[in-house]
């Protein structure tokens, strides 16, 4: 790898540290910005030839509190700046710095950054979109690719999510227990948020939008290291590393979904499904389970299964019936109707959803499962017109296409009996 | 005499590579390793999974099971072993077993693999 290769990645690793840190010195999310990319430069022209620092988030807070102290000098009055080599020889200097950013403090400068972003008064997708940009250090370019908007529609939002922070108080002081509880919480669905962004990506627009996919799970493994205890963490990263492990089974090449049923499970990664099953491992030991260590056990379920036939259903209902306890939902139910049907048949299934028929009405998935449903139960005139009113309600042409391949199943069946 | 060869370096950094970057160094490693087994001097080979992974368990007449990676620098590393095990419950089990037999302090930190090979037989992918 190259110097310039690993420059980056040390610049990208110790950015939330960083920026975090400088926020807390600076309170003031612009300011802390500029200080952080001055730094950048100086370890862009310094680093090469003086090999990298030993910790290279230290080094960039240190010389971009200084750089930050300096410019505000110099609006004060004229004076000379120290000379590169004084900044450079930082040796002693990052020791010291280290060793006042402890753990705790480090932690909760991550956690404010992050939590800034997920701010209650602005809409998930500014969130997304400030968090990418703040904390991850994706240039305004690669998000607008990544949401398919305008360069100039991104900067806007961007602009207009910072001016809201800035008139929110952001809170300084340390939080307490429940407040950080709290914060984590809020985090945890943003991460989550981003990494739907990206998963929900179909193949044409493949790349700019799953590399969000990566940029959630980097962020929620950085969440995990901080706070190395919270099951509902280690279950975030597990969900996110068990549904990406399929990314390159999801679309056939000429990028249209594949359902899970038809997937080659050759291709799911399994250093993600390692990863992802001994996170719940660990997580299940806290005995306290949440909605995203529930999901990534439903995930695991799946990846454990070498064949569709090996899913384990009936286990599989019995978590969607634990994650209805926790997060009530018509959606929840309805999955779990799914894993009823696999389980137990498609008349129990359909007499579980059959309440969900009002709730549900709008809703694409409710009708394709339907359609499913009563297909399995033999019951094809009713399938046909569930099938149809579920095209009637697809939201994409892949959705569109996937009902499709039910209905000509149907016909085929059809031509066969007659 | 064997060497065991150690790999340290920050997992920030590494977990900020893209995965092509990440393919190429491995696939520049995997060089050196097949001159290594050529030569017949090549051993296991191990890929651990993130330290977020990790679970440590602190020896003493109850072992204490702590969420994280050993984070102490008093103790040094003296070995380690590879052992397959249905699930962390039996990693735990079986971890316990041998802070029995050996009877002193220190640790033990657990980290699942994400790519084994011994003997010439890959296991998962690096």
């Amino acid at each position: 790898m190259t110097d310039i290769a690993w420059i980056e990645a040390a610049i990208t690793s110790a950015r939330p540290q960083a920026i975090g840190a400088l926020l807390r010195y600076f309170r003031d999310l612009d300011t802390a910005e500029e200080a952080f990319q001055e730094a950048c430069l100086r370890a862009m022209r310094n680093w090469p030839g003086n090999g990298p620092p030993r910790n290279p988030a230290a080094w960039l807070i240190l010389v971009g509190r200084n750089a930050g102290v300096d410019a505000a000098r110099r609006l004060q009055r004229q004076e000379a700046l120290p000379d590169e080599d004084k900044i450079s020889d930082l040796d002693d200097a990052e020791e010291a710095v280290v060793e006042r950013l402890d753990g705790a403090d480090y932690r909760d400068d991550v956690l404010r950054l992050l939590f800034i972003c997920c701010h209650p008064d602005l809409p998930p997708t500014q969130q997304v979109s400030l968090a990418l940009r703040i904390v991850s250090g994706l240039s305004v370019r690669q998000i607008a690719r990544a949401f398919l908007v305008s360069e100039a529609a991104m900067e806007q939002r961007i602009t207009r999510a910072k001016a809201r922070v800035a008139q929110a108080s952001v809170p300084f002081e340390t939080p307490g227990a429940v407040e950080r509880a709290e914060r984590l919480g809020s985090v945890a669905a943003m991460v989550y948020l981003i990494f739907n962004e990206g998963y929900s990506a179909v193949a044409s627009e493949d790349s700019d939008r799953a590399q969000l996919c990566d940029e959630a799970i980097r962020l929620g493994r950085l969440l995990l290291r901080l706070f190395q205890t919270e099951s509902e963490v280690m279950g975030l990263v597990a969900l996110m590393l068990l549904q990406h492990s399929r990314s390159a089974a999801r679309f056939d090449a000429d990028g249209q979904g594949v359902l899970m049923d038809d997937q080659d499970r050759s291709l799911w990664s399994r250093p993600m499904i390692v990863e992802g099953l001994a996170l719940i491992d660990k997580a299940m030991r806290h005995r306290r389970p949440g909605v995203y260590l529930v999901q990534a056990a439903i995930a695991a379920l799946h990846a454990r299964a070498a064949r569709p036939a090996d899913t384990d259903w009936t286990e599989i209902e019995h978590l969607y019936a634990a994650l209805e306890r926790l997060q009530p939902s018509p959606v929840v139910t309805l999955n779990r109707a799914v894993a009823v049907s696999k389980a137990r048949g498609a008349e129990e299934a359909l007499a579980m959803i059959e309440p969900l028929e009002g709730r549900l009405a709008g809703y694409f998935h409710f009708f394709g499962a339907k359609g499913a449903f009563l297909l399995q139960a033999g019951r094809a005139r009713d399938a046909r017109e569930a099938f149809d009113r579920a095209i009637a309600l697809a939201g994409s042409a892949a959705e569109a296409a996937q009902i499709r391949a039910h209905l000509d199943k149907l016909m085929r069946n059809a031509a066969a009996l007659g | 005499m064997l060497y065991a060869i150690l790999c340290y370096d920050s997992e920030d950094v590494i977990g900020a590579w893209t995965q092509a970057q990440d393919e190429a160094v491995m696939e520049s490693l995997g060089r050196v390793q097949e001159g290594l087994a050529r030569q017949g001097r090549l051993g296991p080979v191990a890929r651990l999974v993130p330290t977020t992974a990790a679970t440590t368990i602190r020896k003493g007449a109850e072992p204490l099971v702590i969420d994280g990676p050993f984070a102490e620098t008093k103790e040094q590393l003296l070995g380690f072993y590879v052992v397959e095990c249905e699930n962390l419950e039996q990693a735990i089990a079986t971890a316990q077993d041998l802070a029995r037999a050996s009877g002193s302090a220190g640790a033990f930190e657990l980290r699942p693999l994400r790519y084994f090979k011994a003997n010439g037989v890959a296991q998962g992918a690096p």
